[in-house]
């Protein structure tokens, strides 16, 4: 049977999201106890978490969560690290051993920064080196797989059920300001590490849940941009269709959210004009990267977090909010069990984004 | 020595004549007292006649008393030669390559349907857009000082459905029919193309519908001309006749169809092979901005290709120059006219060419710079949609739409006799052809591939056509070599 990666797998899926606004750091107990809320949502097959704001001590390096198959795959990529990145700490991430969470790879963390001379004569910025020399390594070195590569963050994965991938990688001891989490139900194969969610690059990370029907055009348009999609997952082209209209196009998330989940050409047409020119110049500008198909996803990013349904509403997804803190769920029921009483509960609606970023930042974007 | 079919009729004939009044090739002569003379000779099949029988008491055999060929010389194979032997000429024919010894790649390709990981979208409780954009996009958004985005796109045409009407030029074909197009274009907030015959005055106001066509005898082209329509477009080849130019009998160059292809009366109006003046492709760049500048820029300019071998890089050359759309013709793509053996071996079928065209430009990234078309042999919604699926923004046809104004591909088009009034410029016939009532014929073909495409988005859980662009997960291929697979891009059925 082919593993993810050679063939396209569907699945099903729970995704949750914590933002305080307030910057205040809260440890991945709260992130896991609402996504095991939702056990029956997932299969076994793949679970996993993204922390933001986790790693202040480092936060001007890049955070690098590599899984390795093999001690030879680890050899090989940390000397294609050590050519291109000054490495400043290197170390096995610390795990609880779990009858729940077998076969594990070997899983590294590194704090890494360009080599200045190198970073000078790529002539690219440090984000796309960055992500170039991450890339890379995921195409080029079997058995090695960058499962994060952002400042101040890191995404935590496993085959397993979400909450035990908590217990594995022993969240309770890390503390961030947002943090998402997702369980996994895809519809065949044995699961594998790298497939699980979230998705990221950079400092964006993805969960996700549906299957977009839009694949394989939004696939050959992201790709003719540098990107490779080496999962064959919808999550990966998400990730990498919103790491393209952000940091290399320039839009901002709303913009992307337009773009991706465009409103119908009838509910443009209703809106005055300036707003009608400007999203009917996004959906021409961008319409291979319409995304069709049912999806709810969390995205995050450097001091941020966006929610977003496809145009239908095809999942389910709900917010919340109490005090400056921000919840995001398949479920209500995954909200209610951390927060019993939010200020305000409700079900955004499809093709709405719903963008929240730390307070004091002043990049316009907000719920 | 031509002879392929037998006029039959039987006792319901009333003798009323009127087959005989039909036939504009001749095969059926009123004689006197109301008798019927036949020259089996002279029938093409056209059914004109089988369709005007009150009675339907005439049917059309293929004659059985044929020649039986050798298994390598076929029976049409020996008539061209006793043909040519006997007339020394170039066997011309008309409409698109028939035949299936060229496979048909559209039927050996099945589309794809939601099943319980996503669901279908039903078209009549939920939107479904069909609407395309074509033209060029920007590489990068632009904004203002104050951060707005701003409209950097340059000119567009917008579709409500992406299907639009083939090239087919006044004096190949009627005034009637360009009537007819040019209203159902403008109804159904799609395009027609005037092809290389010009713009008859009359048809000016519907200006907003119509996309103008350059090609290499520079026909009826003048400034108006240019600047009366929505796009224009530079005809390189077509499909049925890839790397030869055309010719236009001078019996057809009468009247309107002299004056608006500014060519004498009588004289025959030869197309040359090429454009005199697009020998490369730095050349074709040079037209592509003098016709832009003609048109202070405002109107998208389409450039007209055959497909042929090497169409891959001649469509990457064709993005680099300035053109906002390619347009592409298959293999079987008809035509008023064209020398047999080219129309039947000169080419590639439009699956492979739009296949290969589109992941071309995506690996030089180029892919949504220009908008690609394409067309020849596009029979039904389901190839529209498969078309589209291999990568093309939007499908043009032209033989579909000939017939749902009655043509029934008898092929005779050369001949200037079509007995529909479609492909002739005689008086008698051309008045055969109601414009209003073929507007509302072509109105509603196309209004009925659009719910049909509609239906079949929503079996796959899409929603807007440009989710469908590109899309080729949505096709499995059935009996088709690994070759052919890996041409497609797509994956074998139950793969």
């Amino acid at each position: 049977m082919k593993r993810e990666g050679e063939v396209r797998i569907s699945s099903g899926c729970a995704i949750s999201g914590i933002f305080c606004r307030d910057g205040r750091r809260i440890d991945g107990e709260a992130i896991r106890r609402s996504i095991a809320v939702m056990h029956n949502r997932s299969n076994g097959l793949g679970g996993g978490f993204a922390g933001y704001g986790i790693y202040p001590q480092y936060k001007d390096f890049y955070a690098l969560h590599v899984l390795y198959d093999s001690q030879s795959a680890r050899e090989e990529a940390e000397r294609f690290l050590d050519r291109r990145f000054d490495i400043i700490n290197l170390s096995k991430i610390p795990v609880r051993q779990t009858p729940k969470i077998s076969d594990a790879p070997l899983i590294w963390r590194y704090f890494v920064t360009p080599l200045p001379h190198m970073l000078q004569d790529s002539q690219l910025d440090e984000d796309e080196y960055t992500s170039r020399t991450t890339i890379a390594i995921n195409d080029t070195i079997p058995g090695a797989y960058v499962v994060s590569c952002g400042k101040d963050m890191g995404v935590f994965k496993a085959v397993g059920y979400p909450e035990d991938v908590a217990d594995f990688y022993r969240l309770e001891e890390y503390e961030g300001y947002a943090w998402t989490a997702h369980g996994r139900y895809p519809t065949n194969t044995p699961g594998w590490w790298a497939g699980s969610h979230p998705f990221s690059l950079l400092d964006l990370s993805v969960v996700h849940n549906g299957e977009i029907s839009s694949y394989d055009a939004n696939r050959r348009s992201v790709e003719m941009h540098g990107y490779s999609c080496n999962l064959l997952t919808d999550t990966e082209v998400i990730a990498y269709i919103l790491d393209y209209l952000t940091r290399k196009q320039g839009l901002t998330m709303k913009e992307s959210s337009e773009v991706i989940a465009a409103p119908f050409w009838t509910t443009i047409a209703s809106k005055d004009e300036e707003e009608r020119k400007r999203l009917s110049y996004l959906r021409k500008m961008f319409s291979s990267f319409l995304i069709t198909g049912p999806f709810s996803i969390l995205v995050g990013f450097s001091g941020g977090m966006m929610a977003l349904n496809d145009r239908l509403k095809l999942r389910s997804l709900v917010a919340a909010e109490k005090g400056r803190t921000v919840y995001f769920s398949s479920e209500e029921a995954a909200i209610r069990c951390i927060e019993p009483e939010p200020d305000r509960i409700w079900a955004p609606r499809g093709g709405e984004a719903v963008i929240v970023t730390l307070d004091g930042r002043k990049d316009g974007q907000t719920i | 020595m031509d002879r392929r079919y037998r006029i039959r009729k039987d006792d319901g004939c009333i003798s009323c004549m009127r087959c005989a009044r039909e036939c504009s090739f001749g095969a059926i002569e009123a004689g006197e007292d109301r008798t019927l003379i036949l020259h089996h000779d002279k029938c093409v099949d056209c059914q004109r006649c089988v369709s005007f029988c009150p009675t339907g008491a005439i049917f059309i055999t293929e004659d059985g008393n044929r020649f039986r060929g050798n298994g390598v010389f076929g029976e049409s194979d020996m008539k061209e030669i006793f043909l040519q032997a006997r007339t020394g000429g170039v066997l011309l024919s008309s409409m698109g390559a028939p035949g299936r010894n060229v496979p048909i790649y559209f039927d050996r390709m099945l589309l794809n349907a939601s099943q319980v990981t996503n669901p279908s979208i039903d078209p009549l409780r939920e939107p479904m857009e069909t609407a395309v954009f074509l033209g060029q996009r920007p590489e990068r958004i632009e904004r203002d000082g104050s951060g707005r985005l701003v409209d950097n796109l340059p000119p567009h045409l917008e579709l409500r459905t992406p299907i639009m009407f083939s090239a087919m030029s006044y004096g190949a074909i009627s005034l009637n029919v360009h009537k007819a197009l040019a209203a159902a274009a403008e109804k159904l907030g799609t395009y027609w193309n005037t092809g290389e015959g010009g713009l008859h005055e009359s048809l000016y106001p519907y200006k907003r519908s119509t996309i103008v066509q350059v090609a290499s005898g520079r026909f009826g082209v003048h400034a108006t001309y240019l600047n009366t329509a929505a796009a224009i477009e530079i005809k390189i080849g077509q499909g049925a006749k890839p790397g030869i130019g055309g010719h236009l009998t001078g019996k057809k160059i009468i009247g309107d169809v002299s004056r608006t292809r500014m060519v004498p009366e009588g004289l025959d109006a030869i197309s040359p092979a090429p454009h005199h003046d697009i020998y490369s492709i730095e050349d074709l760049a040079q037209l592509v901005m003098s016709i832009k500048e003609t048109t202070d820029g405002r109107k998208p300019v389409i450039v007209k290709v055959a497909a042929v071998h090497n169409i891959a890089p001649i469509a990457s050359g064709i993005a680099r120059s300035g053109a906002d759309i390619i347009s592409i013709d298959g293999f079987r793509g008809g035509t008023g006219a064209a020398p047999k053996r080219i129309r039947d071996n000169v080419g590639i079928p439009i699956e492979l060419a739009i296949a290969a065209v589109d992941q071309r430009l995506r690996e030089e990234r180029i892919r949504d710079r220009v908008s690609v078309i394409a067309s020849g042999g596009i029979r039904n919604s389901s190839d529209v949609v498969k078309a589209i699926a291999l990568g093309a923004d939007a499908v043009s046809i032209g033989t579909a739409a000939l017939c749902a104004l009655g043509c029934h591909i008898c092929a005779s088009c050369h001949t200037g006799r079509c007995a529909w009034g479609l492909a002739t410029q005689d008086p008698e016939l051309t008045k055969r052809l109601d414009p209003e009532e073929g507007a509302a014929r072509l109105g509603n073909l196309v209004k009925a591939w659009t719910s049909e495409i509609k239906e079949i988005m929503g079996g796959m859980g899409i929603n807007s056509i440009e989710a469908l662009r590109g899309n080729r997960r949505a096709l499995k291929g059935v009996d088709l070599n690994a070759k052919e697979l890996e041409i497609l891009g797509i994956g074998y059925a139950g793969e």
